[in-house]
């Protein structure tokens, strides 16, 4: 088979995949698929690096290269291996707590240098594979084997995170919601940056039914907005409600009680709406914000500049080695 | 002309610069250490300096040091009890004054002896004039006075003009060593001149007329009664210059990256006394080394194995307390079997413990600080120069074995300095051939297998990424010959052993030591790393007076050298000197099954030779 006219079925590996039937894991797995046919480099050209927990056994079910390393350092060993070879498609993938428990310093290091990395977060609001602890995005009173009397961490908003670092690309996804998910992985793919990509998943076992208020088939709709560049921002199970302007906010309205004029119109190049949106959450009276939240091509990534730099001073200084060793004071014996 | 300065020979000296932190003993050590290298001598040097950057004026606290050693033959240290000491205010001859030999020089700054510098640092009276320095030959000279003079005709503020005292001092010691002018002032112009990087004229000119005076001044004052001549030492012809453990360490990096063929890449984080390695490597960009400053150590280490998976020749570079962040990652390093060199100049420990200051306390935190069985080669550095070398044979091992490799300097030789022959690039040890990536053209009908080994080295089959349809997935989980994942107790049981063969089996290919003395004797020095110097001026100058002494220096700490075991079999009694509490002396006892005896010293500061010669009499009984 040619390279150039691969499926997603070109990147599933022959290992056994070893999810818990059910898990949202596997929803995304094919997104992700999708994301890396979308790309168009050969599947010896990709890799996906993973740290540790449910999520990061992904690398194993790829046809890709793949490094399954340690606990939170993904992002951080990712950006390494893409300075390094600048032509790989490199992902990571990741969970809740692996990137915003111990692994917060390097995801948040790495979207404010805009290392070209794709990065899916996959939140379940859980740890999974240690039996089920809460994590930063657990929500308050959430029941855990770390939390038998409830949480009393406040969750942490990840995306709203990325946006106060500058991130270049910020998109959220749902397991249930497979189509939206391709589409979010095939624009982080193409995006010329660090491709911020959380896509929410159910934990069948250990966190059953946590995004049941987003999932739910009569009143979900009520609680997500899926936003797309230029169109104005309806949602509900009915496109009853609509987001309008409320000083320097949003608040949820109704449409037929606003002006046409008056229903917001997402624009995922701007930041400052990216900021609002990625802190919209159902018991805060506003819908969670799916799809591609913010979008900008136009800051170069890290690893750009990091070969610019070198071609600079080659250009302006361009010792030989030979020549940085014989610098400073020298004398012949 | 002060007629009864007598020129006297001597064989060595030992110079000693105190000030106040910022006040640029730094610089003035290494002027002189240049200035003695271009002149031919032999020159090892010490910097101490206090971990404030800067700590009150005046105080003991924020006394700053330099300590070197001039030579007409080969220096091993900094040097004992300094012969000369330059100190200068009341604090820096308080603090350093009862480190100079009996009836040593001590050179001071009379004019900043006032009340309150006194009183600051607790003198009840000036012991420029109480007696109290009575054992010392005390030159108190009115530096600020004598400067302030020589610049008379310069529009500059007071402040200004004493800071040129250094240069001052210079001119001083230029004359009391006999040493060429001209390469001072050529200093100065390649520093402050119209040609340099950032011209100061006006500081040129200052620099240079208070060089003058200085110089003068030795010449016309009777306060000197003898000047010291060194001879050029016999040193090995090349091109040389002086260098730290630090700086030549960064340029092993980017040499091995060339050498191999591969990008070099340094995955790090600012530590004291590392940073200096960084600082210089980040300038070699004309030369492909990419410097990543990353978030923290760990950050540091991993983004390295990452450039290591992608076929980059990765480095990461710490101090102590980094090591320990960089512990797991090292592991990860360990079981992808990805070649990384660790370079880690040590610190006083433990954690954050002392910073700017030396000690060799991380050597088991080297062998053992990980989880799990993980050994990884050793290899210690000896001199500043020696980290060219010692970094350079890091990388080769690392890529010939696939596996990490520690590389310990330490604060000493870190930022120590020494001559150091440049090599050319062409005489440096073509380290292509220890790449060998796996590619299916050189394998035909082969699949590939990534745990799959070399049978001598045991050095896996490593496909990098891009490399034509050998996509593949590694891990840090256990894994068995084809890099799948594996809990099979027999597998986990295999692959321990293998990883640990592998280290094991480099011993066979390493050098075997050179006994410094006679291969069968009373006593056996052991050095390894930064004890070199004291330990190898130790028992030449045993062996000298007829002592049944002999040393040896272990480079490679682990695995320890094929020969290791028969050499101290010879021997009736080891003695092991370290800035620690005995780590190589547990290891040695622990293989060899012998009665190690240890010499420790934790004081962040390298050892004396004296202190080895008179631990070595006390064994002999003497």
């Amino acid at each position: 088979m040619a390279d150039t006219q691969l499926t997603k079925k070109d990147f599933a590996s022959p290992n056994e995949v070893k999810w818990c039937p059910g898990c949202g894991d596997f929803a995304i797995m094919n997104a992700v698929r999708s994301g890396m046919v979308a790309a168009g480099k050969p599947r010896d050209e990709v890799a996906i690096v993973s740290g540790i927990g449910c999520s990061s056994r992904f690398p194993y079910y790829m046809e890709t290269y793949g490094f399954h390393t340690i606990h939170g350092r993904a992002a951080a060993i990712a950006s390494g291996l893409k300075v390094a070879n600048t032509d790989l498609d490199v992902w990571v993938i990741s969970g809740d707590g692996d990137s915003t428990a111990i692994g917060g310093n390097h995801f948040i290091h790495a979207i404010r240098r805009n290392v070209n990395l794709n990065y899916v977060m996959i939140n379940n609001k859980i740890y999974g594979l240690t039996k089920g602890q809460y994590s930063p995005t657990s929500e308050m009173n959430q029941i855990s084997k770390t939390s038998p009397y409830g949480v009393i961490d406040y969750p942490m908003a990840p995306l709203k995170v990325a946006m106060g670092l500058g991130a270049t690309f910020v998109a959220r996804g749902l397991d249930k919601k497979m189509k939206l998910s391709e589409e979010i992985c095939i624009r982080g793919a193409k995006h010329h940056g660090f491709s911020m990509m959380e896509i929410y998943a159910n934990c069948v076992i250990y966190n059953d039914g946590c995004h049941n208020q987003l999932t739910d088939k009569e009143t979900g709709d009520n609680n997500v907005i899926i936003v797309r560049d230029g169109e104005k921002m309806i949602f509900g199970t009915d496109n009853q409600f609509c987001l309008v302007q409320d000083g320097f906010t949003v608040k949820a309205a109704k449409v037929a009680d606003v002006a046409e004029a008056d229903i917001l119109v997402h624009d995922e190049k701007n930041a400052d709406m990216g900021t609002i949106l990625t802190g919209m959450r159902p018991d805060g009276g506003l819908p969670l914000a799916l799809g591609i939240i913010y979008a900008d091509d136009t800051k170069k990534p890290y690893d750009d500049m990091v070969f610019e730099q070198i071609d600079a001073v080659k250009a302006k200084r361009g010792r030989t080695m030979d020549q940085i060793m014989q610098e400073g004071h020298t004398w012949t014996v | 002309m002060a007629e009864n300065a007598k020129l006297t020979s001597a064989e060595q000296i030992v110079v000693k610069f105190t000030g106040d932190s910022g006040d640029g003993m730094q610089l003035i050590g290494n002027q002189l250490t240049a200035l003695a290298a271009l002149d031919g001598n032999d020159v090892n040097s010490l910097p101490d300096y206090p971990s404030e950057i800067r700590a009150p004026a005046g105080t003991i606290a924020g006394v700053s040091g330099f300590q070197m050693c001039l030579g007409d033959h080969k220096i091993y240290t900094a040097g004992d009890a300094p012969d000369v000491l330059v100190g200068f205010n009341p604090a820096a001859v308080k603090h350093s004054a009862k480190f100079v030999k009996a009836g040593g020089m001590i050179i001071t700054n009379s004019d900043s002896f006032t009340e309150k510098a006194l009183e600051k640092v607790g003198y009840e009276s000036n012991p420029l004039e109480d007696g109290s320095l009575k054992g010392y030959d005390v030159k108190a000279i009115p530096m600020f006075t004598l400067v302030r003079e020589a610049l008379a005709d310069m529009e500059m503020p007071n402040a200004a003009k004493d800071r040129c005292k250094n240069f001052f001092t210079m001119g001083v010691l230029c004359w009391l060593f006999n040493k060429e002018k001209q390469l001072v002032l050529d200093f100065i112009e390649e520093k402050f001149g119209a040609s340099s990087k950032k011209p100061k004229l006006q500081i040129a000119e200052a620099n240079t007329k208070a060089f003058k005076a200085g110089l003068n001044y030795g010449e016309t004052t009777v306060m000197f009664q003898e000047r010291y001549d060194l001879g050029a030492a016999q040193i090995e012809k090349g091109l040389y210059r002086n260098i730290t453990g630090n700086d030549a360490a960064a340029l092993a990096i980017a040499a091995a990256g060339e050498k191999a063929g591969l990008q070099p890449f340094i995955g790090s984080y600012p530590i004291t006394p590392a940073t200096d390695l960084l600082h210089y490597a980040s300038e070699f960009k004309d030369v492909d080394l990419v410097t990543m400053q990353m978030e923290d150590e760990i950050a540091g280490i991993c983004c390295a194995v990452g450039a290591a998976c992608a076929g980059n020749l990765a480095f990461t570079t710490t101090s102590g307390p980094g090591l320990a962040l960089k512990t797991e990652a090292a592991g990860m390093a360990l079981i992808l079997e990805v070649p990384l060199v660790i370079v880690n100049v040590q610190r006083g420990g433990p954690c954050t413990g002392l910073p700017t200051k030396t000690e060799q306390s991380d050597l088991l935190q080297s062998m053992f600080g990980r989880n799990g069985d993980s050994y990884m080669p050793i290899i210690a550095a000896n001199s500043p120069a020696d980290c060219f070398d010692a970094t350079f044979q890091a990388a080769k091992i690392a890529l010939q074995y696939r596996t990490p490799v520690i590389v310990l300097t330490d604060g000493y030789i870190g930022q120590g300095s020494c001559p150091w022959k440049v090599p050319t690039m062409a005489e440096l040890e073509d380290l292509t051939p220890y790449v060998n990536f796996w590619k299916p053209e050189d394998h035909p009908g082969e699949t590939y297998m990534s745990y799959k080994r070399d049978p001598e080295t045991l050095a896996r089959d490593w496909a990098i990424p891009g490399t034509k349809g050998c996509q593949h997935r590694i891990g840090t989980l256990e894994k068995d010959e084809t890099g799948a994942v594996s809990h099979d107790p027999a597998v986990h049981q295999y692959m321990t052993e293998t990883r640990k063969a592998k280290v094991d089996n480099l011993a066979q290919v390493l050098p075997g030591v050179e006994v410094n003395g006679k291969e069968s004797n009373k006593i056996l020095v052991i050095s390894w790393g930064g004890t070199y110097g004291a330990v190898k001026g130790a028992v030449d100058r045993l062996i000298e007076d007829g002592k049944p002494v002999s040393g040896i220096n272990l480079r490679w700490v682990w695995p320890f050298p094929p020969n290791l075991g028969e050499i101290i079999s010879k021997f009736d009694k080891i003695l092991v000197p370290e800035l620690n509490m005995g780590q190589l002396s547990l290891m040695l006892r622990a293989k060899f099954l012998v009665d190690v005896q240890s010499l420790s010293k934790v004081q962040g500061d390298p050892f004396r030779e004296y202190e080895v010669i008179d631990k070595v009499n006390e064994m002999l009984g003497e």
